[in-house]
């Protein structure tokens, strides 16, 4: 159930994925979804499909993860597809006519890249927070984003809120889970009766949820000025990032397995 | 019979995962009516897993659990019949508080039993009793009391549901000496009023010593021993090879024997510790008189 929530997990290992510097994995999964969104064509997105899997098979994490991190979006994938099989309208003759709807080939031939989209756009996203371990997540981030310093931007309260966020996430999802079986063993009904039965079977789960993640933030907050934390001014790292031989050797090996899924748009027919 | 069975019971937390975990291997436990079964065993052996399954809220991955009986997954009619029968305080239940008042808090398992409004307050002030809840308590928000009292509310609002069988883990975690020692014995006496069973998951050996009748000694998934109080103590050598604090007491006559003195040592609590001194020093006197 809520163990299934796989935000924000990571699982620790020695792969050339998980050794990759965080701010390379992160401009290359950045670059990933812009490459995916920019193929057009079947073959395209085949390459795609096979330099995700590889990547995966490298980092070692097993393939059953990526099933797991699918399954909550189902439901919007089935959004996605609904919506567009019948609003989307080609120029020739509909498929399927049966009088209110129409099913043009153009919807089909649309529902399907853009499913294989949705599918490799997790996958790839969390095959990043799966190999990079949320400080180092974070560090990344800080160290890109430190140019918007100039313009007063606080990257570095950014980011470390964003570390707390998702230091916290699974945290609070154990401490719902343990209210829940809580209350469940008190008799609560929680998924069962009617919609306001519902909504009032909320209550004892939200409030104590609230009352442990408000104690908790007291704790960190305190904790935090015990280390005499002041904010990021003149703080230094105990890890630096540093790119080495080995991420250039990676990054530029991802860039030209990029660059050969984008070409595949000047040799093969756009389908949509 | 047997109120609760559990028949090979295993459990994996993440199957086919990386990080999986063994928790439970292949568990076999039948536990009388009426008795205080204390379990013990080092943190992560898988206490807190063993006894979620017992009021439904784990589904057993192999095995079952027998509640009078019946498997309490296929021939009980509703799980809630199994949780209003297995009541369950888990580990810091203060945190599971959420009404306005003490009052209500108390009353919320009843209510959900379905129970009519007099036969509600009525539990509630038994619970209250037992567990040691002034009206004055009762009245105000449990957010205002310390936190042994709060997780006296706590374990109150589960014997107002009246279960059979009542099953506390680590109760006492957090606890200073004499709100451990306050909690044990409203719950010993609990039951000896009610007659009901009770299993208590705990740390220390010298709770589990002075209230058990039976104790489950744990080890990595397994069940290392399961046997009455003296039986599972006269093992204390092990026990305290296996990294488990053995009472003081315990301790005294393990290190006597060691010293050549004939005694034995299924000695755990200090009133039964005299008996055997008293006991050897006259059968001592007789050998010197003899
Ligand atoms: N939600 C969970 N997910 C994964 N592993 C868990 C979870 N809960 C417990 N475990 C693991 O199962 C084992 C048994 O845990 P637990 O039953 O809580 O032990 P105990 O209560 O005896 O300390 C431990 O190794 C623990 O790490
Ligand atoms: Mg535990």
């Amino acid at each position: 159930m809520l163990k299934d929530i796989t935000i924000g997990q990571h699982f620790p290992g020695n792969s050339p994925v998980h050794k990759l510097d965080p701010r390379l994995k992160i401009v290359l999964t950045v670059a990933f979804v812009v490459v995916l969104f920019m193929s057009t064509n079947f073959v395209g997105l085949f390459l795609s499909a096979v330099f995700t899997l590889s990547v995966f098979k490298l980092s070692g994490i097993p393939l059953k993860m990526l099933q797991k991190s699918i399954k909550p979006l189902i439901p919007l994938i089935f959004f996605t597809v609904f919506l567009n099989l019948f609003f989307i309208k080609g120029p020739g003759d509909p498929l399927i006519n049966l009088g209110f709807v129409k099913i043009y080939k153009e919807a089909i031939l649309f529902i399907i890249v853009m499913v294989c989209r949705i599918i490799f756009l997790i996958c790839g996203t969390s095959l990043l927070t799966y190999t990079t371990s949320p400080i180092m997540l974070t560090d990344g981030l800080e160290s890109l984003m430190k140019p918007l310093n100039k313009i007063h931007f606080p990257v570095h309260e950014m980011a470390m809120m964003m570390t707390i966020a998702l230091r916290f996430i699974p945290t609070l999802i154990e401490e719902t889970d343990k209210i829940m079986n809580a209350q469940k063993s008190r008799g609560a009904m929680l998924d069962s009766g009617s919609f306001a039965d519902r909504i009032k079977a909320l209550v004892p789960i939200l409030i104590p949820l609230f009352i442990s993640s408000l104690r908790r933030a007291e704790e960190l907050a305190t904790a935090m000025e015990c280390r005499c934390y002041h904010g990021g001014e003149g703080r230094t790292r105990l890890k630096q990032l540093k790119i080495t031989g080995d991420d250039i050797r990676s990054a530029v090996l991802c860039c030209v397995c990029f660059v050969i899924i984008l070409s595949t748009r000047m040799f093969f027919t756009r389908v949509i | 019979m047997s109120v609760l069975k559990v028949e090979n019971l295993s459990y994996t937390y993440n199957p086919d995962m990386p990080n999986a975990v063994k928790a439970l291997d292949n568990i076999n436990l039948e536990i009388e009516e009426g008795t205080f079964v204390g379990v013990i065993g080092h943190t992560g052996c898988g206490k807190s897993t063993l006894i979620s399954h017992f009021n439904g809220l784990t589904k057993p991955q192999e095995g079952r659990i027998l509640l009078d009986g019946k498997d309490i997954w296929t021939e009980w009619k509703d799980i809630r019949q199994v949780r209003f029968s297995v009541g369950m305080v888990f580990q810091y239940p203060e945190y599971q508080l959420f009404e306005e008042t003490c009052y209500k808090d108390i009353a919320f398992g009843p209510k959900n039993m379905g129970l009519p409004e007099e036969e509600i307050d009525n539990r509630v002030k038994m619970a209250a009793q037992f567990c040691g809840i002034t009206d004055e308590m009762l009245a105000g928000s449990p957010f205002d009391l310390s936190g042994g009292q709060k997780r006296r509310i706590a374990i109150a609002g589960i014997i107002a549901m009246m279960p059979r069988v009542l099953v506390l883990d680590e109760p006492c975690a957090g606890l200073d000496p004499e709100g451990r020692e306050l909690i044990l014995s409203q719950v010993k006496n609990y039951q000896q009023t009610t007659g009901c069973t009770v299993i208590l998951v705990s740390h220390s050996m010298e709770d589990i010593a002075n209230y058990a009748d039976k104790v489950l000694v744990m080890e990595a998934g397994t069940v290392y021993n399961y046997a009455t109080t003296e039986e599972v103590f006269a093992d204390a050598e092990n026990l305290s090879r296996m990294g488990l604090g053995i009472p003081d007491i315990t301790k005294v006559f393990l290190k006597l024997k060691e010293m050549g003195v004939d005694i034995g040592t299924d000695v755990y609590t200090i009133p039964y510790a005299v008996k055997q001194l008293l006991k050897y020093k006259q059968a001592k006197e007789a050998a010197k008189n003899a």
